[in-house]
């Protein structure tokens, strides 16, 4: 019982240093780094519920940016005021209920959650007959659906003019905040007898099954939990980005998501926020390779494009030489730093 | 409608469905062997369409000879891929191969666009494939000619191949069981060597036959005709011919009709295509020739 209560206090010193580091980062840095931070922060929520789906459960899905599209859009409609909505939906007007109604921030990030959550949940449906790469196949065709739905359906989602002008209501403490949230719940769920069961799908279906798992309820649970964090981290993105278009959501999106978790380790959450952070940053010193530099006094122009293949070559190498990712399966925790430091302090 | 009307749209879908088919056998080919989806395999596509261009726009290379040297480039590279991106992770999880299959995709886009730019350029057409011919008043284009008797010689030595060769045998022997296959003394990487190049050669005449219908060529076009393809594969059933050849088919028409029946729909066209995949999924989760 001690143990326990040692582990909570530490967690939430955790918890206050980053509330600090948070109000260091409002005050001292400027609006660039901020920007990245914010990046940094989403692209945590998303890694880690994409992980929970992709590494926990090992159903490889393919759609979470359908979930991000579903998100974005829900809760940019929930808390956009008429008058900008109506100054969007110039050629189309908006439906009738959507077009009046404006409600506080939280609770469109809550409703958008649930929505994605929601059809997260419809997703997992036939995914109990399909296995492996069909359902890949299955999940990148719903996201495929949702974009082309999107793209074509004016009179709620503004086609593929999208929506412009957002007020930007994300800053670095619901990006943080939620992003915690997000580890704190997913941490909780897998090492709960939920999670053990969903790591026991993973490992062996026909096996988990015959021990009385119920395989159609744990999957589902899996995508709508992992659904819902998308939408919030798709809906806190759309606010901070300002503009969404379905094009937006693409397979890129996903594609650089599975990135993330590939490169911190299917099933561990401490890598995936490792990740997550190292390869947000990259991407944006990587923007360096892109603008005309000189190497020992030759001269090299800009070439748009460089900072994706250098990007696409370092994951490449990454997939080919570290084929466990950063950290494997394994996770960081309270209890290894203290047998390393402390080893006589057994009980 | 009037019955020219449908025989115009038929025409233009069959000759697409074939377009389709050629693709298609491209991932169901390696899927079938490999257990592994080539998100490479579009871009693949892509890769035949530029090299063509390249050898006619800088080498000036007479149009034929230069079709030629595309395939063969495009076989070249099919296999490079399957040496650098997939055989070092053979013995791993699938997951892993995914990745790099999803990051090869990315690699060859990418690399497109840095070396031969981001802006659309427009294909090469000999004379002969720009005519248009009318019979019992349907105007054929002569690449919707040209396309159906290619493919199906194509489809002809490929049969021959897998069942009348050695070659074929083995690629048959590894696709039933991976394991047994190399204790019999298969030469597993040979094999599934020569069956990228197979499914590259394919994938380039397919997309020679492409660039000739919708002359633009660009560093994303592999995109879309590659998921079309990929949902043909996956309807047909991946991993058999037949399944591939008639799923093209299906996608084919399904993308002409759905414009013609149902004009106010159009823009869903790729939506319908999925919702058909899902449907025909859970129905028959191996696709409709599959093994089960």
């Amino acid at each position: 019982m001690k143990k326990n209560i040692l582990y909570f206090l530490l967690n939430i010193s955790i918890i206050l240093l980053i509330i600090i580091f948070v109000i260091t980062a409002n005050r001292n840095f400027d609006s660039y780094i901020i920007r990245i931070l914010n990046l940094c922060a989403i692209y945590i929520i998303l890694g880690v519920s994409l992980n929970l789906i992709n590494g926990f459960t090992g159903q490889f899905s393919l759609g979470h940016a359908g979930f991000m599209s579903i998100g974005a859009y829900m809760s940019a409609l929930l808390y956009m005021s008429p008058e900008l909505k109506e100054v969007n939906f110039f050629i189309t007007p908006l439906i009738w209920p959507l077009s009046v109604i404006q409600i506080p921030f939280v609770f469109s990030l809550i409703i958008a959650g649930l929505v994605s959550a929601g059809v997260g949940f419809l997703i997992g449906i036939p995914c109990l007959r399909l296995k492996g790469d069909y359902l890949a196949i299955v999940t990148f065709g719903f996201s495929e659906i949702i974009r082309v739905i999107f793209n074509n359906l004016q009179n709620v989602t503004n086609g593929p003019i999208g929506l412009k002008g957002l007020p930007t209501h994300t800053n670095l403490w619901w990006s943080f905040g939620i992003a915690i949230l997000t580890v704190l719940v997913v941490k909780n769920l897998i090492n709960s007898s939920y999670g053990r069961a969903l790591k026991s799908i993973r490992e062996n279906e026909t096996a988990a099954e015959a021990m009385g798992v119920n395989l159609f309820f744990h999957k589902s649970l899996a995508f709508a939990i992992g659904a819902f964090f998308a939408g919030l981290g798709g809906a806190l993105l759309g606010s901070f980005i300002m503009t969404i278009d379905p094009n937006t959501f693409s397979f890129l999106l996903t594609f650089q998501l599975i990135v993330i978790v590939v490169v911190g380790g299917l099933g561990s959450i401490t890598g995936t926020v490792i990740s997550a952070i190292i390869i947000t940053v990259l991407m944006e010193v990587l923007r360096s390779v892109e603008s005309p530099m000189n190497i020992f006094g030759l001269h090299v122009p800009g070439i748009p494009g460089m900072r994706m293949l250098v990007f696409a070559i370092l994951l490449m190498t990454v997939v080919l030489f570290f084929k466990k990712g950063l950290m494997g399966m394994k996770e960081w925790s309270w209890d290894g730093l203290l047998k390393k430091y402390f080893p006589d302090n057994e009980r | 409608m009037t019955f020219n009307v449908l025989l115009q749209n038929l025409s233009n879908g069959i000759s697409l469905g074939f377009l389709f088919a050629l693709i298609a056998i491209g991932y169901s080919m390696v899927y079938g062997i490999l257990n592994l989806i080539n998100f490479a395999h579009g871009d693949i596509f892509m890769m035949a369409t530029f090299f063509v261009y390249y050898a006619i726009a800088l080498f000036s290379i007479p149009w034929g000879l230069a079709f030629f040297v595309g395939i063969l480039l495009t076989i070249l590279l099919g296999v490079s891929v399957d040496r650098f991106a997939y055989r070092p992770l053979r013995n791993s999880p699938r997951i892993s191969c995914l990745c790099s299959a999803i990051g090869m995709s990315f690699l060859l886009e990418n690399f497109a666009i840095v070396v031969f730019g981001g802006r659309p350029k427009a294909f090469f057409r000999p004379e002969i494939f720009t005519k248009m011919y009318t019979i019992f008043n349907v105007r054929i284009h002569s690449v919707s000619i040209v396309t159906p008797v290619i493919a199906i010689l194509a489809l002809l030595v490929l049969t021959y191949i897998i069942h009348r060769t050695k070659i074929g045998l083995a690629m048959r022997a590894i696709s039933r069981d991976f394991d047994t296959a190399n204790l019999m003394g298969i030469n597993i990487n040979k094999t599934i060597a020569f069956t990228f190049a197979i499914g590259s050669g394919l994938a380039a005449i397919g997309a020679i036959l492409w660039a000739l219908r919708y002359p633009q060529i660009y560093p994303y076009m592999g995109i879309f005709p590659g998921w079309r393809a990929f949902a043909a594969a996956i309807m047909g059933g991946i991993g058999s011919i037949r399944g591939a050849t008639l799923g093209g088919f299906l996608v084919g028409l399904l993308s002409i009709m759905i414009v013609v029946f149902l004009p106010a729909l159009a823009g869903y066209k790729d939506a319908f295509i999925f919702i058909g995949v899902i449907i025909v999924l859970s129905f028959k989760p191996k696709g409709l020739f599959g093994e089960e």
